[in-house]
């Protein structure tokens, strides 16, 4: 066990390594001035020597890397362009917003994804699997950019009964203590703000949920067909467990692991899918702030925005590698 | 001695394959369409009833034919600048399917290629295209995109190589891993004993071979490609802004879905149907080329 | 007194091809009384268990006869109170203890399943009846090994823990296919002995699948053989293994290694006796297209 966490953080940090390797040399073959890059507009002649010096530009390339990496490690992201802020603030102030949006859409995809599972493996001998295979299918082929401006214009626009843009009606009061509202407002019991809040995340939730709710239904179908043919359900069957209680308690157990595994990698493109979703609801996260930076070249925020994202995948890797441990009794009880 | 008839290549003959592929209806479906979208994008001059540029303030927010106020003529309608949609419909069709097509095929190519290597010659070239392989699918597919494009600038190359970059190693995992079960099989050992060159038996005898693999491969990533220029063009990182496209006119419209949701609705249709052509197409391929690669 | 267990003109085909799994069967089960069913693999001796239990598979379709458990005709049953009544009454031992327990819940927990279900018992006094069951079965530390997941058991542990289980609601009537096959010679000698003094104290009714007549010899008080879904010949033990009347059943006792001298040497089945009862299957199949 202790062997196998190791193992795993040890393989985190050395992906880890290689995304600062990657964005390290992504920016310096990018045109321009990596210093002018990394100040902002205003800066005097003196500034720069300074800066230059500080980052050890008049070194070689290797000594280069390694000072890089000493500012990063000690939290020193450099200065956004556009926004004239410290990029680590940035960061901070947006993140718990893409970790709420992104933390309810998983919640979501499980949810919807284990009840399609759920209802294919209970009719898998009936003709209407056929419906769970449309639907099915139909989450599988979709993306979420498409999801997401299919619902602005069905229950935006058409039947309009979610708000478009933003995360919560501006009129509200928000003195928010931290940056996770939503948590925040159901754990003060600010029922009338949490449901805003949910309002305003309904359909940027929904367009990141529905596709990983297709892959989820069917790893997970494919694994509960597979565990309700085993000998120990049919020797359940005969205590007189009922269908739905067979696929609940016997087979779902041992359809998780595997299912688990896939879901995390997934999750990870689900972050990815932030970006697109954040921008067409306004959404203020991580997501929406890295098209802004593309958009106006903003590079120290690119490079911070990209090593955040980067520690966040890295992260959901690791926990998912835990999490498939400890859903086997095997591996837990060795 | 070696029974020299073991070295012809049972290459998988093109007319069967063709045969089972037309008869499965989601290769049907799916081919019309996108044939469909390849006439409208190669015809665009000629098939557009308007000028998909010209502007006329007079027409402005026209709804299509059939509702109240609607224009003869123009058939989907105007947006706010009096310009055609469905003109410019066909016109995106043009950039949407040039992107993807260019886009899906140096993908292809590239992965292809670095697949054959690391399949046929395996060794360290191998374990090097893996590893490489392994870094590149750890690296967030957006994020990287993102990186390309800031960096290369905005613009169609931009997208273009944007989306190469990030999925040749789709096309590069799957063919490495059929090339490496083609070269087990008898008539490459026969061609390695008859003293074939080791190009001439990738090209010659593996390659045909791995070519419907890849084809079906091509396919999603055509889908995939639509999708990845509609999002660059819709937040303004793709073609300048004078070309019509799917992704631009959906953002435009985005802004005046009040006044005239016809602009958003059509492009946001059409990429829907394309999304789900390329994936029925891709599947009926994997479908009924299945049985024919299993000989 | 009318059998527990009545098996009556029962058929069954194969639903691909059509081809018989199941020709006429006839069996006949009384309270208290351990039935082997006989015959080489591919007999259909798991089919009837499959049939009986109601977990036959889709594949095999039945076309006619009954099956009745006192005045229930399981054949005929809602689905709904089929369930019912077998996960009430019935119970099965299954061949293989290494698959038939869940690899992700604890023994504690599938033990004691039916006794929550049909016995009313809450979490508390299933536990505390579920001690004492896997004390009845020579579970040494049943406290511990009730918290243990099934891979820390070995496959007679295994087996036990599944015997146990069987008997938790008191079933009328209980199912045991092959439930020895998979374990080795001394474990299974063991399990047998277990499983026949607990059949004893509960005067549980027992359906034996099984293609060893020297298992059957040891335990079983009535007997029918069958070859590919046909009664070949029925009766008490005493009766088969004493006087048989048909040829195969004559042919497997003298194949069968001596129940009472094992040391005996073997005699293959005479290809000759196989011929025969392949064209009495034949004829029969013959006179039901009449
Ligand atoms: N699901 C099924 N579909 C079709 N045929 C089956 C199925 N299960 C069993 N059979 C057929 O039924 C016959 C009897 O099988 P079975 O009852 O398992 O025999 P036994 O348990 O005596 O070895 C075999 O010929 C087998 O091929
Ligand atoms: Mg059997």
């Amino acid at each position: 066990m202790i062997e196998l966490v190791a193992k795993r953080a040890g393989m985190a940090a050395i992906t880890l390594f290689g995304v600062a390797v990657v964005v390290f040399v992504l920016l310096r073959v990018a045109p321009g001035d990596p210093i002018a890059m990394m100040i902002g507009p205003g800066a005097t002649a003196e500034d720069i020597v300074r800066l230059r010096a500080s980052y050890g530009l008049d070194q070689s390339l290797f000594n280069q890397f390694w000072i890089w990496l000493g500012s990063l490690v000690q939290g020193d992201f450099g200065t956004s362009i556009s926004r004239r802020v410290g990029v680590g603030q940035l960061l901070l102030e947006r993140l718990p917003a893409t970790i709420e949006l992104a933390i309810m859409a998983l919640l979501v995809a499980i949810v919807l994804g284990g009840f399609i599972a759920i209802i294919g493996t209970l009719w898998r001998r009936h003709w209407s699997v056929g419906a769970v295979d449309g639907v099915n299918g139909l989450l599988l082929a979709i993306p979420e950019f498409v999801w997401a401006l299919a619902l602005v214009l069905v229950l935006g626009v058409a039947l309009p009964v979610l708000p478009l843009s933003g995360r919560i009606n501006p009129s509200l009061p928000t003195d928010f203590k931290t940056g996770f509202y939503l948590l925040e407002a159901l754990l003060t019991l600010r029922f009338d703000l949490a449901l805003d809040l949910a309002r305003h995340m309904a359909m940027p939730v929904l367009a990141l949920a529905l596709p990983l709710a297709g892959i989820i239904a069917r790893v997970l179908r494919e694994a509960l067909g597979e565990a309700m043919m085993q000998d120990y359900v049919t020797l359940a069957r005969v205590k007189g467990m009922s269908e739905l209680r067979l696929i609940l308690s016997e087979a779902m157990r041992n359809a998780v692991g595997p299912t688990l595994a896939l879901t995390g990698v997934q999750f990870t493109f689900l972050i990815g899918g932030t970006v697109i979703v954040e921008k067409i609801f306004s959404y203020p996260g991580l997501g929406n702030m890295a098209i802004d930076a593309v958009i106006n070249r903003d590079f120290p925020l690119i490079q911070g925005l990209v090593l955040m994202f980067g520690v966040i995948f890295i992260l959901i890797n690791l926990i998912v590698d835990f999490a498939v441990v400890a859903f086997n009794p095997r591996l837990r009880h060795g | 001695m070696v029974d020299t008839s073991l070295a012809q290549t049972p290459h998988r003959s093109w007319q069967p394959a063709l045969r089972a592929a037309l008869g499965d209806p989601k290769v049907l479906v799916g081919g019309g369409f996108i044939a469909f979208l390849i006439v409208l994008a190669l015809g665009a001059d000629l098939l557009a009833p308007h000028d998909p540029l010209a502007q006329d303030l007079m027409l402005g927010s026209l709804p299509p034919v059939g509702m109240a106020g609607a224009e003869p003529g123009y058939w989907l309608g105007t947006d706010d600048l009096g310009r055609d949609v469905l003109s410019r419909f066909i016109h995106g069709t043009r950039t949407a399917l040039t992107v993807a097509f260019i886009a899906a095929t140096i993908a292809a190519v590239v992965g292809t290629f670095v697949g054959l290597l690391a399949g046929y010659f395996g060794g360290w070239v191998d374990a090097v295209v893996s590893r490489l392989i392994e870094i590149w699918m750890a690296f967030p597919a957006v994020l990287l995109s993102i990186l390309i494009v800031a960096i290369l600038g905005s613009g169609v190359h931009s997208v273009i190589f944007a989306i190469a970059i990030i999925d040749w190693t789709r096309f590069a995992r799957v063919v490495r891993a059929e090339t490496m079960a083609q070269r087990q099989t008898d008539y490459v050992t026969a061609g390695q004993v008859l003293g074939f060159s080791r190009l001439g038996i990738l090209a010659g005898e593996i390659l045909p071979n791995v070519l419907w693999v890849v084809l079906g491969l091509f396919t999603l990533e055509l889908g995939l490609a639509v999708v990845i220029e509609a999002i660059l063009s819709f937040v303004g990182l793709s073609v300048s802004s004078d070309t019509p496209t799917w992704g631009g006119m959906i953002a435009q419209g985005r802004g005046i879905i009040y006044q005239a949701w016809w602009v958003f609705a059509l492009p946001l249709a059409g990429l829907l149907a394309t999304v789900l052509a390329f994936n029925q197409l891709g599947a009926g391929l994997r479908r009924s080329l299945d049985p024919v690669m299993q000989r | 007194m009318s059998p527990l267990l009545s098996i009556d003109n029962l058929s069954a085909v194969s639903r691909r091809d059509g081809k018989p799994i199941l020709r006429n069967v006839s069996l006949h089960v009384d309270s208290g009384t351990i039935h082997g069913l006989v015959g080489e693999s591919g007999a259909g001796k798991s089919t009837i268990s499959k049939i009986i239990l109601g977990i036959v598979s889709g594949g095999v379709v039945v076309t006619s006869g009954s099956v009745m458990l006192g005045a229930n005709d399981l054949v005929r049953m809602p689905e709904r109170e089929k369930r019912v009544l077998i996960g009430s009454q019935m119970a099965l031992i299954p061949q293989d203890p290494l698959t038939a327990l869940n690899p992700g819940r604890r023994i504690g927990d599938q033990l004691t399943d039916s006794l929550r279900m049909w016995k009313g018992m809450g979490h508390k006094a299933a536990w505390a009846r579920g001690l004492e069951l896997l004390d009845h079965v020579a579970i040494r530390d049943p406290q511990r090994v009730m918290g243990l997941f099934p891979h820390h058991l070995s496959g007679g542990m295994r087996q036990r823990v599944l015997i146990a289980a069987a008997f938790a609601i008191e079933p009328k009537l209980l199912i045991a296919d092959e439930p020895t096959t998979a374990l080795d010679a001394t474990v299974q000698k063991q399990v047998l002995q277990l499983l026949k003094r607990l059949q004893a104290e509960h005067g549980t009714a027992v359906v034996f699948v099984t293609h060893d007549l020297g298992v059957v010899a040891q335990i079983c008080d009535a007997v029918t053989l069958l070859f590919q879904g046909k009664v070949m010949e029925q009766g008490t033990a005493e009766t088969i293994f004493n006087t048989p009347s048909h040829a195969y059943t004559r042919a497997l006792l003298a194949a069968s290694p001596r129940y009472d001298d094992p040391a005996a040497g073997l005699n293959p089945i005479d290809d000759a006796v196989i011929a025969a009862c392949r064209a009495e299957v034949a004829q029969f199949d013959g006179a039901q297209h009449a």
